[in-house]
C-alpha cells in the first residue's frame, strides 16, 4: 500500500484515519496513498463510508484521528487562508452533483474561474461552454437551471465543473452512476484524459467495475473502516482476497453480509 | 437535588446556543468588513429584502396610521383632546409601529426564504460545494445579506413612516375632518429627529437580527426536507421575539433617563 510511483511523495497520504458520527464508527483507522498522476479508484460496499472519505480529504468533515498529508502539508484541523490555498488543489464531483440552484448552469460552471480565479465573466462564460461540450452538453445547456436537468445531465454538469478549475487533484464520488453505458464510456475517457493531460491525481469512487477497470492504476477497496486490498488494477481479478472476489463479481454469497434481514 | 439538574441542563443548552450564535454573528460580521465584497449579491438581496417588501410594509403601515386616528379619537374625544391626534400618529408611528410591525413582517417574508434558501443549500451539499470551489459560504451566503438588512431596513422603515403618517392623516381628514393645513402643521411641528432617528437605529438592529436568525438557522439545519422546515420556523420565531425584546432595550436606551 506504501508503494510509490517513481519515488516523489505522495499527492495524498492518508494515516489512521478515524470517523464516527455518534456511536457508529464509520473510517476506523483507514491508510491510503495517492501518488502524483496517480488515478486510484475505491470501491467498497453501499454506506461504507467513501463519501466520508472524501470529504474528510476536504474538511468538509472533522476526522477524530489521523493524519492527512497533501503534498506533504498536513491538512487536518487547517482554516482560513490557509485553507482556501489547499482547496484551490482541489476539484470535487459530488455524488448528487450538488449545483447551486440559484444559477444558470453555465454559472455553475464557470463559478470557481470567477470566484475563485477572479477571471472574467464573458471569458470565463467561453471557457464553461467548452467544459460543457467536453462532457456532451450543448451551450443551449448552459441558459438553463440546474433544476431543468436530468439526473445524468446534472451529473455531467457537477463533472464540468469539477474540471473546470484544471485542479490538482481531483475526487469523483460515483461519476457514471445514472449515466447510459455510452455516455459512462465518454465519462471514462474524460477522466481518463484529465489524468493524462493534465496531469492530475484522482481519487474516484465507483461501483462500476467496468469504469473502475478503465480509470484505475490502482484499486482500494473499503470494507468495515479500513481498506483491506489495495493494488494495481491489473491484479483485481487475482487479488487472492474472499471480499475482493465477491465484490467484483457482484454475488451474494461470500465474506461480505448485507443486511437485509433485522435478525 | 432532582429539581436543579433539569435548570442547569438547560441553563447549559442555552448558554451553548448563545454562545454558537454569537460566534456566527461575529464571523458573520468580519466577513462584512474584509473585502473582497460581492457587489452584485448585495445588490440583488437588498431588492429583495427592500423592494419586494414594500407592498406588504406599505399596507401593514398605512392601515396601523388609520387605525391609530381612529382609536384616538374615540378615546381622546372623551376629553376633548382630539387636537393630540397628530401627535399621538406621528410619534407612535416613528417611535414603535413603523419599525415593529415593518421588522415582524418582513421577518416573516425574507427571513423564512432566507432559511428555507440557506437550508436547503445546506442539506443539498450545496454549501459543501462553494468550500471546496474555494469560496467562503461566510463571505458568499452570509454576509451580503447581513449587509443588505443592516442597510435596507431603514430606507423600508422611513418609507413606511411616511405612509403611515399619510394613512392617520387620511382618516383625519375625510372621516373625522380635521383641517388639512393644520394636521400637517402639527405632526411636522411635534415630531422631533429623535423620533424618527430611534425608529432608523431599530430598523437597522432589526434588519441584522432577521438576516441574522435566517442565515444561522438556515446554516445549521440538517436532514431533508424536515429540517429545513424546522429551520425556517425557528428563523421566523427567533427573529420575531428578538425584535420584540430588542426594541424594549433600544427604547430605553434612547428615551429613559
Ligand atoms: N452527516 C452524517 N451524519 C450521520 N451519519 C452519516 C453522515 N454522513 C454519513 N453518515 C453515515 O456514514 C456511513 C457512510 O456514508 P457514506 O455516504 O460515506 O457511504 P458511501 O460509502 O458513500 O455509500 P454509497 O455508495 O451508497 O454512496 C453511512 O452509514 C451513513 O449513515
Ligand atoms: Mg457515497
Amino acid at each position: 500500500m506504501s508503494e510509490k510511483a517513481n519515488g516523489a511523495p505522495p499527492k495524498i497520504q492518508i494515516r489512521g484515519l478515524h470517523k464516527s458520527f455518534g456511536p457508529k464508527v464509520v473510517l476506523d483507522g483507514l491508510d491510503l496513498d495517492v501518488a502524483v498522476g496517480e488515478s486510484v479508484v475505491v470501491i467498497g460496499g453501499s454506506g461504507t463510508g467513501k463519501s466520508v472519505l472524501l470529504k474528510c480529504i476536504l474538511g468538509l468533515l472533522r476526522p477524530e484521528a489521523g493524519s492527512i498529508k497533501i503534498d506533504g502539508e498536513e491538512v487536518v484541523g487547517l482554516r482560513g487562508g490557509d485553507r482556501d490555498r489547499v482547496m484551490r488543489k482541489f476539484g470535487m464531483l459530488f455524488q448528487n452533483a450538488a449545483l447551486f440552484d440559484s444559477l444558470p448552469v453555465w454559472e455553475n460552471v464557470a463559478f470557481g474561474l470567477i470566484q475563485g480565479e477572479g477571471m472574467d465573466r464573458d471569458e470565463a462564460k467561453k471557457n464553461a461552454i467548452e467544459k460543457l461540450a467536453a462532457v456532451g452538453l450543448g451551450a443551449e445547456v448552459g441558459e438553463l437551471s440546474p433544476a431543468e436537468l436530468s439526473g445524468g445531465m446534472r451529473k455531467r454538469v457537477g463533472l464540468a465543473r469539477a474540471i473546470a478549475i484544471t485542479p490538482e487533484i481531483i475526487f469523483f464520488d460515483e461519476p457514471t452512476t445514472g449515466l447510459d453505458p455510452i455516455m459512462g464510456d465518454v465519462i471514462n475517457d474524460l477522466i481518463v484524459k484529465c489524468v493524462r493531460e493534465l496531469g492530475a491525481s484522482t481519487l474516484s469512487i465507483t461501483h462500476d467495475m467496468a469504469s473502475a477497470r478503465k480509470i484505475a492504476h490502482r484499486v482500494a477497496m473499503l470494507y468495515h473502516g479500513k481498506i483491506i486490498w489495495a493494488g494495481p488494477v491489473a491484479q483485481i481479478d487475482n487479488s487472492a482476497n474472499d471480499y475482493v472476489d465477491q465484490f467484483i463479481h457482484g454475488r451474494a454469497e461470500g465474506p461480505i453480509q448485507m443486511q437485509v434481514r433485522a435478525d | 437535588m432532582p429539581i436543579l439538574q433539569p435548570i442547569g441542563r438547560t441553563l447549559l443548552i442555552f448558554f451553548a446556543a448563545a454562545g454558537r450564535l454569537s460566534m456566527f454573528a461575529a464571523n458573520g460580521l468580519s466577513h462584512c468588513v474584509r473585502p473582497p465584497l460581492y457587489f452584485r449579491l448585495i445588490a440583488r438581496q437588498m431588492i429583495d429584502i427592500g423592494y419586494y417588501s414594500l407592498p406588504v410594509v406599505g399596507l401593514t403601515a398605512i392601515f396601523t396610521g388609520m387605525v391609530l386616528a381612529l382609536q384616538s379619537y374615540t378615546g381622546f374625544a372623551r376629553f376633548a383632546a382630539e387636537s393630540a391626534i397628530p401627535n399621538v400618529v406621528v410619534i407612535s408611528i416613528t417611535r414603535e409601529l413603523g419599525p415593529v410591525l415593518a421588522g415582524l413582517m418582513v421577518a416573516g417574508r425574507v427571513g423564512a426564504a432566507m432559511a428555507a434558501e440557506i437550508g436547503t443549500m445546506r442539506v443539498t451539499e450545496q454549501i459543501d460545494a462553494l468550500d471546496t470551489l474555494a469560496t467562503n459560504p461566510f463571505k458568499y451566503l452570509v454576509a451580503p445579506r447581513l449587509i443588505a438588512g443592516i442597510t435596507t431596513l431603514p430606507i423600508l422603515v422611513f418609507i413606511a413612516d411616511i405612509i403611515g403618517v399619510f394613512g392617520g392623516y387620511v382618516v383625519s381628514i375625510y372621516k373625522l375632518g380635521f383641517n388639512p393645513t393644520t394636521y400637517l402643521k402639527n405632526t411636522v411641528d411635534f415630531v422631533q429627529t429623535e423620533d424618527v432617528v430611534s425608529g432608523l437605529v431599530k430598523a437597522a438592529v432589526f434588519g441584522f437580527l432577521i438576516t441574522l436568525m435566517g442565515c444561522y438557522h438556515g446554516y445549521n439545519s440538517k436532514g431533508g426536507a424536515q429540517g429545513v422546515g424546522a429551520a425556517t420556523t425557528n428563523a421566523v420565531v427567533s427573529a420575531s421575539i428578538l425584535i420584540l425584546c430588542c426594541n424594549y432595550f433600544i427604547t430605553e436606551m434612547f428615551f429613559a433617563r
